[in-house]
């Protein structure tokens, strides 16, 4: 491109058209119908995100009540933080307390579900083949990020997940108090009985993948940034690669939905929501 | 001295008794220190902590957690802002540690660890936006919280929960502001778990300049 001059507004037009069809690693997938690699018995034309995102990367999406989100790990060395919002009306959220709470449990894998402030299941874990995730450590900071790697400037070589959020919610005109504590998945957290925290940053096998349901209509906000415990110094990170399909809402008899009674009643309370 | 002001530096500005399952707010400047007495005993203290100059900023249990790599609140523990500054440190615990995962209670989430039948009940979100009204601010500003005198073991096996509490009467903390904060209690009302000792009761907030 760098033959085509740029100093008339025809110039530059010609110049800004020359990138078209160029293809990277980290894009979205338009339109997502041209995704490939989707699961068995998911067809092209029920796809509607697909997304690449690279180190420091972020996006942000609705998707409604039925649809299934697929992250993968392509290269083994993913970590993506995450936000949920019920899409209709954001004050309601995602809240970590009560997601270990109430299913008594510190870990999120297969069958776990990921609670709003208001009782009621936004995702659930349809399949997960990692070796898990955090719900503790939240997203990295400016100052977390100048840390380890010197700087953690958004427009800077290490970009850090909360600045990566803000700039989200900005574009649905939501803003710093609505960075809620956040999901992390594919690093593993565990803790000890002496409440300590271990993470496990990898690289583990590529490929691996975690699929949601949605249960309700919601906005999810995600950040591509390093776990906030890696203790790397070079802002290891690998894509994750986002794919959502349209699917049904979950029926009466899903597994999931009756694996517990708190579960069951934060199903019974989405379908009261959305009674009308 | 009575035993309430023991190896408290300072002049006393503020004394008040939280009755059981009450909100209570007050601001504590830099250097000050706030005392919590748990005084009939086993009495979860629901804790937010804002930044007076800027209520965007505010305690973040997350933040907290990954700065000390550890899920509880020990002596010397720093309560860090979702932008990873210093809040409050806890100088003094006689209570050897304290919660930071297990959140509030509330009327929604009641439903979903009791039934149905607890969502008249009075619970600690409800408290904390009653607080927080008072200074525009809404269930947008809720976040996690700490849970002073509350236990919540996590096991080998990720089981978790609130059990029986490991305080008793006349047990205090001492934290010090490290930056101008708002404090917003809840005084757990919680009747259906442990927390509480199935009886919520009075703590006591002392402030020393």
């Amino acid at each position: 491109m760098g033959e085509i001059a740029t100093d008339s507004p025809f110039g530059a037009r010609d110049h800004a058209r020359a990138m078209a069809g160029t293809r990277v690693e980290a894009m979205p997938t338009l339109p997502a119908s041209d995704a490939v690699d989707l699961p068995l018995g998911v067809t092209a034309d029920l796809v509607i995100w697909e997304e690449t995102l690279a180190a420091g990367g972020y996006a942000t999406r609705r998707i409604d009540r039925g649809a299934r989100l697929r992250l993968t790990d392509v290269r083994g060395d993913a970590h993506v933080s995450m936000l949920v919002f019920n899409a209709d009306n954001p004050v309601e959220r995602l809240n970590v307390a009560d997601t270990v709470k109430v299913q008594w449990n510190a870990y999120l894998g297969e069958g776990s579900v990921v609670l709003s402030d208001m009782g009621r299941v936004m995702l659930s874990l349809l399949e997960d083949t990692s070796e898990g995730h955090d719900a503790f450590c939240g997203a990295s900071n400016r100052r977390s990020n100048a840390r380890r790697y010197g700087d953690g400037f958004n427009h800077g070589a290490h970009p850090n997940a909360r600045d990566r959020f803000t700039i989200a919610l900005a574009k649905h005109g939501l803003g710093r108090k609505d960075v809620h504590p956040c999901l992390n998945w594919f690093k593993p957290v565990h803790i000890g009985v002496d409440g300590s925290t271990a993470v496990r940053v990898g690289p583990f096998s590529p490929g691996r993948q975690v699929t949601l349901r949605a249960e309700m209509n919601v906005l999810l906000v995600l950040a591509s940034c390093p776990h906030v415990l890696d203790p790397r110094p070079d802002y290891a990170l690998t894509p994750v690669r986002v794919t959502a399909w349209r699917g049904p809402p979950t029926p009466s008899d899903d597994a999931i939905r009756n694996a517990t009674p708190e579960g069951r009643r934060a199903f019974l309370n989405v379908e009261d929501y959305y009674a009308r | 001295m009575s035993q309430a002001l023991i190896n408290l530096a300072g002049e006393v500005v503020c004394d008040e008794i939280v009755p059981a399952r009450a909100p209570w707010t007050h601001v504590v400047r830099a250097g000050e220190t706030l005392r919590i007495i748990d005084l009939e005993g086993n009495q979860a203290v629901d804790f937010l902590v804002y930044s007076v100059a800027d209520d965007a900023e505010r305690y973040s249990a997350q933040d907290t957690i990954a700065a000390q790599q550890n899920i509880y609140l020990r002596v010397g523990a720093v309560l860090l802002s979702n932008e990873g500054a210093p809040m409050m440190t806890l100088t003094s615990t006689a209570v050897a540690y304290h919660d930071t995962i297990g959140g509030a209670c509330s009327c929604e989430s009641n439903t979903l660890r009791y039934g149905h039948h607890t969502k008249a009940q009075h619970a600690c979100v409800d408290n904390f936006l009653l607080a927080n009204a008072d200074y525009g601010r809404n269930k947008r500003d809720i976040v996690s919280n700490v849970n002073w005198f509350m236990n919540v073991p996590v096991e080998a096996d990720g089981a978790l929960g609130i059990v029986d509490g490991i305080s008793a009467p006349g047990l205090h903390l001492d934290l010090r502001a490290e930056m101008d904060v708002v404090v917003v209690v809840s005084n757990c009302p919680q009747i259906n778990n442990p927390c509480n000792g199935f009886n919520p009761t009075p703590v006591r907030m002392i402030i020393a300049a």
